[in-house]
């Protein structure tokens, strides 16, 4: 059993190989390739109009990328390129064992329809029927987000900021997926509200051993949740390795004045 | 006997491409080994590259030469040449690193910064949490702080909370950065006994140490890094 924990951990789980994405003459994203394991979390780094969320978009399927390809283990141990998936394949991939985390929790939730629906319709959406059981579920899921309860049958624009992403986070994480996408997810919060939000993720990435890949341009985000870091510029890969080498260690002009231009708290 | 720790001419330049590509040699030529249960503490000048060589065998900077011997679960891993998935095992199975400050996470109590290395090893969080009071408590950090997160303490109590932290793991190389630079005569003498418990488990340790006293207390040998001096 133990031995074929350690096969598992170590077959990569996402792998990117030369992903590139061409606007006309605009090159987005070009020869991007890396390995993604279980529990492993990559933080691409980089300004806007780096290519980073491109990236992630061909990485998560929404994409189609002009050039290379990217494949996932599925959870028969078979690894298949995300192209050769049929439409309905890629819908239960993304509604089972990957979750999106957007930065605008109101794209990723149901703004009109209670917390406990927008956790609940997930696992609808799985097969789950059992009405009390869905709502057991999705109270479990609201109190390890830390949201209080008694809100089940509120409806998220009711909710403030920082409890709106916590509920998204729940949303995800309902189905026990293995890969989880994050765009900017602590983008639209103010400060302690981010610190909370990092913290949660921190530790609920840990305990649920997700593979992660985050997109942010905070160093600090990246420091604090990232095994490895990935930083982009102009649609490449200008510097990689693990977070803390490459942030106190940066080698490349580019990552050297990335990381020299946080401002000390 | 086989070392812990066999590094062989390591050396480390940093180009400052902000500052025109500056080139500032730190450190060359570095060799040494640290065998089972010895401490070895760099001695040097300010400046000499002692925290640099101490990151190198972390992992954390980068070498440009050289190699960087760590063993890790009975094989011998070149940290010079590993991949981040492989420095990243060694952390959490062979080397510990004592920093000099704390870097908490906000919100997370004392008592489970403390025992968050254990619980990361697979120790169940009562266990983890009964012997992170235990070394908080030899550590003189009073019980009703336990519950705090450490960002408000002094700077004497989050570097006892750093060396708790550092110390509860039973990992076979622990990396000391001045372990004792804040601390009072009393605090100072249970970090050498921690370090003498440390030897006889057999632990490997690296230690950067200003205060004489100490110093002559804890190290086997002393490293001079003036030695590995880059030529500027």
């Amino acid at each position: 059993m133990a031995d074929q924990d350690i096969q598992e951990a170590d077959q990569p789980l996402l792998i990117a190989n030369s992903l590139s994405k061409s606007y006309g003459r605009i090159a987005a994203c070009r020869d991007v390739s890396f390995a993604l394991y279980p529990g492993e979390v990559l933080a691409i780094v980089g300004e806007s109009g780096s290519g980073k969320s491109t990236l992630l978009q061909m990485l998560s399927g929404q994409l189609a990328a002009s050039d290379g390809q990217v494949s996932y283990r599925m959870r028969d141990g078979v690894t298949r390129d995300l192209a050769s998936l049929g439409e309905a394949e890629r819908r239960l991939l993304f509604r089972t064992d990957w979750g999106f985390v957007h930065q605008d929790p109101a794209q990723g939730l149901r703004m009109a329809v209670s917390a406990g629906a927008n956790v609940g319709e997930r696992l609808m959406a799985v097969g789950w029927n059992h009405y009390s059981r869905i709502r057991e579920s999705a109270s479990d899921w609201l109190t390890r987000v830390e949201i209080d309860v008694a809100r089940i049958d509120d409806a998220p624009r009711t909710y403030s900021g920082g409890m709106r992403q916590r509920l998204q986070i729940a949303r995800n994480l309902v189905t026990g997926p293995r890969l989880v996408f994050m765009d900017e997810p602590t983008g639209g919060l103010d400060v302690s509200v981010q610190a909370r939000l990092l913290d949660l993720l921190r530790n609920l990435v840990a305990e649920l051993h997700l593979a992660v890949v985050i997109v942010t341009h905070d160093l600090a985000v990246a420091r604090l949740l990232s095994h490895r870091v990935m930083v982009m510029k102009g649609g490449r890969v200008v510097e990689t390795g693990l977070t803390d080498q490459v942030l106190d260690d940066p080698r490349e002009p580019y990552t050297q004045l990335l990381v020299s231009s946080i401002l000390p708290p | 006997m086989t070392a812990m720790i066999d590094i062989a001419d390591a050396g480390k330049t940093f180009t400052m491409h902000l500052q025109g590509g500056i080139e500032l040699p730190v450190v060359r030529g570095v060799t040494f080994q640290v065998q089972p249960g010895e401490c070895v503490v760099l001695s040097g000048p300010s400046g000499a590259g002692k925290s640099s060589i101490l990151k190198m065998i972390f992992g954390n900077y980068r070498c440009d030469s050289g190699r960087i011997g760590i063993r890790h679960r009975g094989e011998v891993i070149d940290l010079a040449t590993a991949e981040p998935r492989q420095v990243l095992n060694v952390r959490r199975a062979t080397i510990g690193y004592v920093s000099q400050f704390l870097r908490a996470v906000p919100r997370v109590a004392t008592i489970d910064v403390v025992a968050e290395p254990l619980i990361a090893g697979g120790v169940t969080r009562a266990d983890a949490q009964a012997r992170a009071g235990e070394l908080l408590h030899r550590l003189n950090i009073p019980e009703r702080l336990w519950r705090l997160p450490p960002a408000t303490f002094s700077g004497g109590e989050q570097q006892r909370v750093n060396i708790a932290r550092g110390f509860i793991s039973d990992l076979p190389i622990l990396l000391l950065d001045e372990p004792t630079a804040s601390l009072d005569a009393a605090n100072r003498a249970v970090v050498v006994a921690l370090v003498a418990e440390k030897k006889r488990q057999g632990v490997a340790m690296v230690a950067i140490v200003h205060d004489d006293e100490v110093r002559h207390l804890i190290a086997d040998r002393i490293v001079d890094v003036t030695s590995f001096a880059a030529a500027a």
